[in-house]
Order: structure tokens, then sequence, then C-alpha cells
């Protein structure tokens, strides 16, 4: 099968100053992957996922996305095709009401007002907007506009849907809301990139890894190999959930640990099949 | 022995802003706060956390008008007769995001503001400043652009700018929530010092549990304006049930020990670790 997202030596070099933002990046995303995009503040993270949906372009290399060439498209075409939910809302919201930015996209790609209706309706649902529908995006919180950025994304259906930071200045409660995001979309059969820090997400709910550092691409692993590998991780100044720490400490010591742990839930798995043994 | 007297006392506290009919923001709060304690705030986006902090620095009742019952005092002054400049000099705040704070054309500038109104001769500004800045780590960025910094750095700025006023209270209000590990880790680091080191006390809104855990000796939990739950970090993150239904999060390892427990694989008698070191020791029977 033909990868959804392919990237052939792709180099990014901005303008101004001529800093290379990306170094030869090569990888391909199939279809249903949900992955995780990891490293500092100027690794290139977000720059790289901005060439998926065409927001960047090239500088050499290729970027194909769903087949198309994005350095030949217009990012209105690529918009169908992929969703890109802004680390801050405030440069993604511009209508009147949430109502309003809910109902922009559908209606941009020509769908019928019943379509349109049913988009919109269970974006509100599962995000759980009902209470805001009619007041203006800068005046909800931040936490709950970034939640409305990623209602107004839902409402497209993207092939590929990225989330960029989705976690940032949430609390506990809508941190959650994105967790059910991302295995529902998983469930749908989208494709996810989510560049983030918060590695407690990724190891919940990610299959695959992408490690920037200093603009290139250093390792493409599961979350296990990337959070065992020691070197990696400080160079990255990147620190694993607290219970994978736990069990790669444990594992120095005690042999039966055998396996870097990613949740809580498989901790205790572990602790289970020893105590039935 | 002559019991110590705390550095901040609320005494049944209720807030209402005035925009909000008869919503209270704070109810019936009732905390003690010792000189030299490392406070970790707890709660959900909109449970009081950041009225409770701003009721620190007299900004509510003073500025923030409402409708204000109890009373708060601070390092000895009631903050409902104390001008906010003068608690400026006691208590310093940190906000969540760095460029709401920030104005100046230089780094060196930016902590002078605060000083100004200090009426320090330029020989103490300056002298305050290189101090200021060592301590977080910013030694030698006088003359740079706070907009040209990274979010940790200009995080550390702001704590600079706070600390150029020697206040003994640093109030922070989800200080690292803008900004990348590094610059976690650099935050996190230098409030560990500030408290350790100078025995500043520090109050801290935080959702980074497994952080607070690690560094809070007071961890306090708000919900819809009022203080649920109060103790030690062993304490607090013992109280599984609680937590849950307020829909917190507790330290991974804390979580692993309730799992554990729930499932008879564990006999913990319902205290948990709640650090990694003292999670490594207690875990690791079990892999004996």
């Amino acid at each position: 099968m033909e990868p959804i997202v392919k990237v052939e030596y792709l180099w990014h070099i901005y303008p101004t100053g001529n800093v290379t933002a990306v170094r030869d990046v090569s990888l391909e995303i199939n279809k249903g992957e949900i992955l995780g995009v990891i490293g500092q503040n100027g690794s290139g993270k977000t720059t790289l996922v901005k060439h998926f949906i065409g927001l960047l372009k090239p500088t050499k290399g290729k970027v194909f996305v769903s087949g198309l060439d994005t350095s030949k498209h217009l990012i209105q075409q690529m918009a169908v095709k992929v969703g890109y939910v802004y680390q801050n809302p405030n440069h993604q919201l511009f209508a009147r009401t949430v109502q309003d930015e809910l109902r922009f996209g559908p209606k941009n790609i020509g769908l019928t007002e019943e379509e349109i209706e049913e988009r919109v309706a269970q974006a509100i649902e599962f995000f759980d907007l009902k209470n805001i529908l009619d007041i203006h995006p800068y005046r909800i919180s931040f936490p709950l506009r970034k939640l409305v950025g990623m209602a107004s994304v839902y409402t497209m259906q993207p092939d590929v849907f990225i989330l960029d930071e989705p976690t940032t200045g949430q609390d506990n409660v809508t941190t959650q809301t994105v967790y059910h995001l991302i295995r529902k979309l998983r469930d749908e059969g989208a494709t996810v990139l989510c560049v983030a820090h918060d590695m407690i997400l990724l190891a919940e709910t990610v299959d695959r890894m992408l490690v920037m550092r200093n603009s290139e691409l250093i390792m493409d692993a599961t979350p296990r190999e990337v959070f065992s590998d020691y070197e990696i991780m400080s160079s990255t100044h990147l620190t694993p959930p607290q219970i994978t720490t736990l069990s790669l400490k444990l594992k120095e010591k005690h042999q039966k640990l055998d396996q870097t742990v990613l949740t809580i839930d498989e901790m205790v798995d572990k602790v289970k099949n020893l105590s039935n043994k | 022995m002559e019991e110590a007297k705390p550095i901040i006392e609320f005494n049944d506290l209720s807030f209402s802003y005035k925009s909000a009919d008869n919503h209270y923001a704070l109810k019936n709060i009732n905390l003690k706060i010792y000189e030299g304690d490392y406070v970790a705030l707890l709660g959900l986006n909109g449970a009081g956390k950041t009225t409770l902090q701003l009721c620190l620095n007299g900004v509510i009742p003073n500025s923030i008008l409402g409708d204000f019952s109890g009373e708060v005092i601070v390092d000895g002054h009631d903050t409902f007769e104390t001008p906010v400049r003068e608690l400026a000099k006691i208590v310093g705040m940190v906000f969540d995001n760095p460029e709401f704070q920030l104005s100046q054309m230089s780094v060196g500038e930016e902590i002078a503001l605060g000083l100004e109104s200090l009426g320090y001769s330029y020989q103490e500004m300056v002298d305050t400043i290189t101090e200021v800045l060592g301590i977080v780590g910013l030694s030698g960025l006088e003359e740079r652009s706070p907009f040209g910094l990274s979010g940790g750095q200009q995080q550390r700025l702001s704590i600079a700018s706070a600390l150029a006023m020697r206040p003994k209270i640093l109030v922070m209000d989800e200080p690292t929530s803008n900004v990348d590990p590094i610059g976690k880790e650099e935050i996190f680091q230098v409030a560990y010092d500030l408290n350790r080191k100078r025995n500043m006390t520090v109050i801290m809104a935080e959702h980074e549990v497994e952080v607070m855990a690690q560094f809070a000796n007071l961890v306090v939990v708000m919900h819809d304006g009022e203080i649920v739950l109060q103790g030690t970090p062993e304490e607090v993150f013992s109280d599984v049930e609680l937590l849950e239904s307020l829909g917190l999060r507790m330290p991974q390892v804390a979580a692993l020990g309730h799992s554990l427990e729930k499932q008879n694989l564990m006999n913990l008698g319902g205290k948990y670790p709640v650090k990694l070191d003292q999670a490594i020791e207690t875990y690791g029977r079990l892999f004996e």
C-alpha cells in the first residue's frame, strides 16, 4: 500500500537568516498510524509537520500526502486531506462565534447544509461545546479555545490529523478529551501526528515516535524503544513518564522485570503475571 | 516551645468577582503557610487557584473589586489595609505567560522597572540586577531584548524581576505551562534553589503533579472555590478516591500503588509512594 505521507530528503531553510530548520529528513507514514513527534523547541518538529499540509514548501526534497506533491498543490487543496490544529489557537480561530467557527470549514468545502449540521453537531457533542456556541472564541479560556481549534478541524474529517501541543495549558479533565480524541481518530482509521512534550499522553496513545534534534530526525521507533534509549532521551532533555522511569530503574536491579513499561496498567500486568507464576 | 507564626494566614476568606452575580470564586478559605514552605496548589482550571494567589499581593481586594469577607494576613499585614505597592515588596508574582509580564527594551531595564519605585540609586540598581540575574542563571544578558529569549529564559527573567524587590514569598501561577522541557527543568530548579537555599516561601499552582510531589511539603487541593484537601504529598496523594472524583491526576507511582492494592497484588495500607526514590524501594520488593 502507498504510504499516506512520504517525505524524501526534505530540507527546509528559512530565508531569514539562513536557518536550516529541517535537514535531510526522509520518512514514510502509513494510513492509520498514530505518531508522536518530539524534541525541544527549535528542533524542527513544527517546521517538519507544517510541510504535510503545505503551509511550508520544501527548500529541497519532496513531500507527498495522499499522493499529492505538496509543493504543487495549494493549501486549500491540501486542507481537505490534512487538518492542522495550531499550538496557539489564536493563530487558527477567526470567526465571530464558536458555532460559526465550526461551520466554516465544512461549508467552505461545499458540503450540503444537512452534512454541515451533522458534522458540527458531532463536534459539539464530542468536545462538549454546547454551552459556548454563541460566544466569541477570544472570550473563552485558552484551554477551551484550544478544544474549539481541535473541534473545527474535526469537522473537516481529514485523512491526516496533526495536533501541535494539544495538552499545553489543559488540566486533567480536558487532557482526557484529547486522549479520547486520539483514540477515536484511531478507531476511525485516521492517521494522527501529535507534536508534544507531554510524554504521558504519547506513552498512552502513539505507536511510533519521531525524535527531532538540531533539525535532524535522529530516531524513528516505538515509544518503548525511544524511552529506553538513555542517550537519546538525555541529549534531547526529554524525560519519560514517571512510570517508565520507574520500570527502567527496576529493570537495572531486577531481572524479573523484563520490559520497559509505558503505562500504569502495563506495570500492574507485569506484577500480576509474576504473582501468577 | 513557642509555636512559629505563619507567614501567610487565610481566615474564613470568601470572594466573588463584581461581575459574577453571587458566584463565589473563593469560599471559606482557611490556610496557614509557614516561612520556608513550598506549597503546591492543585485543581482544575477554574478551581480558584489564580484568584487565591491574587489575594496574596493584595490585588484582590484592592485593585480587583468584589465581595470580600474574612481576612488574609501576609507577613503580619492585613492585605485589606495594606497598599499593593507595600505588599509587592513582600510577595513576588510570576504568571503563566511571561510575555504578558515583559514590556521593556532590555533584560536589565525589565528588572529596573520595579526598582525605580523603590528609590534605588543607579549603583544599587546595577548591583541588584547583576545579583538577581545570577540567581536565575541569566548573568550577562542585561543588554538582550526580553523578546529574543527562550520561553524558559523569559520566565526566569520574570522570576528575577520579582526577586529584585527582595520578597519573602514567591507566588507562581503555572510558570511552566508555556515552556518546553528544558525550560521547565530550569524553572523548577530555580524555584527549588530559592526555597531550599534561601528559605523563600514558594506557592506554585501547577499541573505537573510528579514534580510537585518531589518538591512541595504542603499540597493544597482546590475545587470550585474551596480547599477540599491539604496535607503532605504523602497524605494528599493517598486520597485517591477524592482526587479521582475531582478529575485530578496523582503522581504515576502513587496511582500504581492504588491499582496494585485494589487488585490485591500488594498491601500498602493505603499509603502510596509519591516520589521516584520511594517507589523504586517499595515496588522493588515485588521483583525480588
